[in-house]
């Protein structure tokens, strides 16, 4: 078997694993706490196709809340980022404080942003966007920062001009660790989107699965929160392999 | 203190006297957010009251068992893991997407499982900070230098004492980012569960004083976690230049 066959079969082997895992814990838990596998992909199969409607609507509203943050998140925290690599006694003296404000546990910040944006859509947008803006501007500082310095001497001897340089040095230069900012910031912003529907709202996947446990409905708390991880799991490995292979390119 | 430092100090110092006025002069509304100084004499007025402290030790408790187990467990794991590059590539695609997929959403199963204990809580906590220790590990062993194996070698050293004495100061840097790794989001664990649902706890202190209209309960709380969160961080800090000084001679 060729390397890369191996790894295949290698990740396969740990996927039957998880699988099986989920089996046996479905035997040893029972039905009151989880449906199997097999259960589970097939309520997937029936919130996709005749339950359909009523699973778009609340895909529909978590997706256009995340997307809205995410639009925000990158927004500000590339404006963040970018000026505080660009400033460097800004940066140092905002590093810390960007750290100190990504170990804080952003949930029990969740009621002031109740109370100021009200229930509904705008608090989940905020909700999800203070959870991706931090990581994105500490990888956009970082990248700026470390652009090599005679990669701007070069663009000074080359007499460019301000827009020159950022468009062909900076930006070439510091856009993989950029992008992996973006990478963190995109599951960061949907952790947060999710979790503010799971706490206050009344529609979206996040509201889907607190509302079927309180209503005890094991089935669909299974498949939507299946669905979301698979969803997830997805859009997160099309941005690593773009990630991977910005950073190969430099 | 650096320059750097004291510049960081009056930033802060000027952004919560910015919140008080605001506050204070009612451009930001009293019902949505207290003055600083407020929400400091009702963190002083509920502490020395008491009724908080069953809900803080709780909290603790939790997180202090999230976070040991974590630590140990993702310690393990990931020197076992380091021995055998085989299990490690296969693995490699699952640590990848671990932090990207919203896994809170399996926090409901928890409870089916194990009720509305506070089982399901630390799990929450330990799950969320294990694979965290585990990757540092792994990151932390790769970087140990060849040439400290041949060393020991030579000086006849036992695995243990190479383990102790070469690998654990040459890999310390990255056992440390985990170990910080681990206190954040052992707290973020725990009190985003408590926040969702549990019976008490300091998340759910803050959840149901934001339900009771009672803000300045929910402020102290807040600014609680916050002082503990910040003071553990700077605590690690300083311990980790320490270390590093004593291993590293810088």
């Amino acid at each position: 078997m060729s390397d890369a066959a191996k790894r295949s079969f290698d990740i396969l082997l740990v996927l039957v694993a998880l699988f099986a895992g989920w089996q046996a814990l479905y035997h040893v838990a029972g039905e009151t706490a989880l449906t199997s596998p097999a259960q589970t992909l097939a309520y997937v199969g029936e919130l996709l196709t005749t339950k359909g409607d009523m699973f778009a609507r609340h895909a529909w509203e978590t997706g256009r809340a995340f997307l809205m943050a995410l639009g925000l998140s990158y927004a500000i925290g590339l404006a963040i980022g970018v000026a505080l690599g660009a400033h460097r006694l800004s940066g140092a003296v905002a590093e810390p404080i960007l750290v100190a404000l990504y170990s804080l546990p952003k949930v029990t910040l969740y009621p002031v942003i109740l109370l100021v944006f009200g229930l509904g859509l705008s608090a989940k947008v905020a909700f999800g966007a203070i959870h991706g803006v931090v990581p994105v501007a500490v990888f956009a500082m970082n990248a700026i920062r470390n652009i090599k310095p005679a990669y701007l001497k070069t663009a000074k001897t080359m007499r460019l001009g301000p827009f020159q340089v950022v468009s062909t040095v900076i930006f070439p230069a510091a856009l993989p660790e950029i992008v992996t900012g973006l990478r963190v910031g995109f599951s960061l912003t949907l952790l947060g989107v999710i979790i503010g529907e799971m706490f206050a709202s009344k529609q979206g996947l996040g509201f889907m699965v607190i509302n079927a446990i309180n209503l005890a409905d094991v089935e669909t708390m299974m498949a939507v929160a299946f669905l979301l991880f698979v969803a997830a799991a997805i859009a997160n490995g099309i941005l690593l392999w773009i990630d991977h292979w910005l950073h190969k390119r430099v | 203190m650096s320059r750097i430092g004291w510049i960081r100090l009056a930033v802060l110092a000027a952004l919560v006297a910015l919140l008080e006025t605001l506050v204070r002069t009612g451009i930001i509304p009293y019902k949505t957010m207290l003055p600083p100084s407020e929400m400091l004499t009702a963190l002083v007025r509920l502490l020395a009251a008491g009724t908080a402290t069953r809900d803080i030790v709780q909290t603790l408790t939790c997180v202090g068992a999230a976070l040991v187990s974590s630590v140990v467990a993702g310690f393990g794991l990931g020197v076992a893991i380091h021995r055998f590059p085989r299990v490690r590539r296969a693995l490699e695609p699952f640590f990848a997407t671990y932090y990207a997929v919203p896994f809170f959403i399996f926090y409901p199963v928890l409870i089916a499982i194990f009720d509305l204990s506070l089982l399901p809580i630390i799990l929450m906590g330990f799950a969320f900070a294990v694979i965290a220790m585990c990757i540092a590990t792994i990151n932390g062993l790769d970087r140990v230098p060849r040439v400290l194996g041949k060393v020991a070698r030579m000086h006849r050293m036992r695995e243990f004492e190479t383990a102790l004495r070469m690998k654990l100061p040459a890999a310390a840097p990255h056992l440390f980012t985990g170990l910080k790794l681990c206190v954040a989001y052992s707290f973020i664990g725990v009190i985003a569960s408590e926040f969702i649902l549990a019976p008490s706890g300091l998340g759910h202190a803050i959840a149901y004083a934001y339900n009771d209209f009672d803000n300045r309960t929910m402020y102290a709380l807040m600014l609680f976690v916050m002082i503990v969160v910040v003071t553990l961080n700077m605590l690690l800090h300083g311990w980790e230049q320490r270390l590093l000084k004593r291993w590293h001679g810088r």
